[in-house]
């Protein structure tokens, strides 16, 4: 028996930090491991759900079902999950595949104030007897008292539990413990939460939504993911071990996972470079960071400034082609700025 | 100056039908004969009140009892419901414009295939996005008929989107990305919606992204450039913003639509450029009717 529900997304948050590219090996190997360890869940898929492997935001190696399947022949407890954003995927083409291999679990996701779009798909997973939970993204960006408003929508469709997403990394453990606790109180359904590591909080905010009654926490193994990454799996649940949280996992098997299969294939450590930390304190999607810097060398802009614009712009997940839009303004505005003022003329 | 208008009903009043009802109003060919919904209180059927124009709220049943208030019809409500108003419409023989995306008459965009559409009974506006969006389409496949797969991305301000867009978000990614393939040929497509919070609200905006290998860009300017010209004629506020530009494979255009800010402000350039398409297939029918 588990205190708190571990909710792996490595196969699916994690393929960010590595443009989408897991390949079949991969995730036979993790999902193996994620087995063996006791992972209740484990979320397979492109980073942006079903349906996203795409220009906007990156073709995935595999498609979506491809994936699906191989985890699903090595899952017996596990349950395979699969994460997806209305507007990106949908039922015909995404959905009915994925659960006709055998889905378990859908995460059903909207920016924060935009609950009313997942009810069609969090009702038609209900449907097909699958176990749904609504996921609210960019929740720093509204208060707790509009956040209960969204999660009681996504829980009249349906949803069995509704997860807090921190995608921009930019709550603290204070901000963590007033949200979660007015969801507990207000919700019939289970709370959870899924933190990013731009300003170094994910343990703490984890912990922190834990110890307010949360019982979902989503996490990646060695932190994978977009930016500064995701809430580690193995310090996490070495954290609430500690705690005194029981907890039905091989501690060790994460660990092992984690130093094996993960390190594997990371590009480089999951560290806090400057851009995700300015993307952290603007308050913007982690996953924007890799297209900034790519804008930024393109058009000869600083992707800090990018990135502040896109938190002045409160652009969101998914208008990724904005980016390009906003480094082209920066460098106009940046050449204007040196032709009114030649640099001769200030020496 | 021709005097006799044609009657139109509306189906649906939410956002979708009130801004319909605004362009009737301004239409030389067209009149609302009637405009009805389900609640006696919507706002929408206040709005119309106001106007001085004939409504109900008996939805449907209105035109099944009065067929002579109106010879075309507007469905403004949502797919599922246009499922059953269909057959009963085709049976009064009313000429019907579908503004949901329930893809069950002909999938029509003026531009391209108007003259075909006038012979249908109910005709299908797919969505914004993919009014939007289409044409540009058909300007990069008949440059480059090889192109392997297209995408559209379509961001539209929150408050523009009213309860019938969320509830059919799934028809809509799905019709949306289905007509760029009947109307394109092209083998592969995906369209993605977003719906954009932020305050003030967005203009509505679009990106058509292409994979070609050696994009001819002379020649896709003009073209897209020629097509935008043809929208422009009932889409005001439809500018390109950006593009063609070539990257890593990748064509990109993008696209924005100021609306006329008839019933929403101007951010709803979404509203925009599906109604207007509508209008302009009802004044087409309109016209024909009348002789003109």
């Amino acid at each position: 028996m588990n205190d708190i529900k571990i909710v792996d997304s490595t196969l699916r948050d994690g393929s960010h930090a590595i443009r989408h590219q897991f390949d079949v090996k991969t995730i036979r190997a993790y999902a193996t491991g994620a087995e063996e360890a006791g992972i209740p869940i484990l979320v397979v898929g492109h980073g942006n759900g079903l349906g996203a492997s795409s220009l906007q935001l990156g073709f995935s190696k595999l498609p979506d079902v491809r994936m699906l399947s191989i985890a699903r022949s090595v899952l017996k407890r596990t349950k395979l999950a699969a994460f997806l954003i209305p507007g990106f995927g949908t039922i015909k083409n995404d959905l009915n595949p994925a659960i006709n291999i055998g889905l378990d679990t859908l995460m059903v996701a909207s920016h924060c104030t935009e609950a009313n779009i997942t009810r069609q798909h969090i009702e038609y997973g209900v449907s097909k007897n699958l176990e749904v939970y609504g996921v609210l993204m960019m929740s720093h960006m509204l208060d707790a008292k509009r956040l209960v408003q969204q999660a009681k929508l996504m829980q009249s469709y349906g949803a069995s539990a509704v997860i807090l997403m921190d995608s921009a990394g930019a709550y603290l453990p204070e901000d963590v413990t007033i949200k979660i606790k007015l969801l507990i109180n207000e919700l019939k359904i289970d709370v959870g939460f899924h933190a990013h590591n731009n300003l170094g909080m994910t343990i703490a905010n984890s912990l922190a939504a834990v110890e307010a009654g949360a019982k979902i926490i989503d996490t990646t193994s060695r932190g994978l993911g977009a930016g500064a990454g995701n809430c580690q799996l193995e310090v996490i649940v070495a954290v609430l071990m500690r705690k005194g949280y029981k907890l039905d996992l091989d501690l060790f098997k994460l660990m092992d996972n984690s130093e094996k299969i993960t390190a594997k294939i990371m590009k480089k450590p999951q560290e806090i470079s400057a851009i995700s930390l300015t993307s952290g304190l603007a308050g913007v999607f982690s996953g924007f960071a890799p297209h900034a810097r790519m804008a930024a060398k393109r058009f000869g802009v600083d992707a800090r400034d990018i990135l502040v614009e896109l938190g002045r712009r409160k652009i969101v997940a998914g208008q990724e082609d904005i980016i390009v839009d906003i480094a082209a303004n920066l460098k106009q505005k940046k050449s204007a700025i040196e032709r009114e003022n030649p640099i001769e003329a200030l020496i | 100056m021709q005097k006799r208008k044609i009657k139109v009903g509306i189906i649906g009043t939410g956002n979708i039908g009130c801004d319909l009802l605004v362009k009737v109003q301004r239409s030389r060919f067209l009149e609302c004969g009637i405009f009805t919904g389900q609640r006696e209180e919507s706002s929408g059927l206040k709005f119309a009140k106001k106007l001085g124009v004939k409504t109900s709220f008996s939805s449907i049943s209105e035109i099944e009892t009065n067929s002579e208030l109106c010879q075309i019809v507007f469905d403004a409500t949502n797919a599922k419901s246009h499922a059953i108003h269909a057959p009963l419409l085709k049976k009064l023989g009313k000429f019907t414009i579908d503004m949901t995306p329930s893809n069950i008459g002909k999938m029509c965009i003026p531009v391209i295939n108007m003259a075909e559409c006038l012979q249908e009974f109910n005709v299908n506006m797919i969505s914004c996005g993919g009014q939007d969006t289409t044409p540009i389409a058909c300007a990069i496949m008949s440059v480059h008929p090889d192109t392997k797969y297209i995408e559209i991305v379509s961001h539209i301000a929150s408050k523009s989107a009213g309860i019938g867009t969320r509830d059919n978000i799934d028809e809509y990614t799905q019709t949306t990305s289905d007509g760029i393939k009947i109307f394109t040929k092209v083998p592969k497509a995906k369209a993605i919606i977003i719906l954009n919070p932020a305050e003030p609200p967005i203009m509505m905006h679009n990106t058509v992204f292409a994979q070609i290998e050696k994009p001819n860009i002379k020649l896709l300017k003009y073209r897209i450039d020629s097509v935008v010209k043809d929208i422009r004629k009932y889409v005001l506020g439809y500018r390109l913003t950006l593009g063609p530009i070539y990257e890593n494979g990748r064509l990109t255009i993008m696209n924005e639509v100021e609306g006329r800010g008839d019933y929403l402000p101007k951010y709803a350039g979404n509203l925009d450029i599906i109604n207007s398409a509508a209008i302009e297939v009802a004044e087409a029918y309109a016209r024909r009717t009348l002789r003109l």
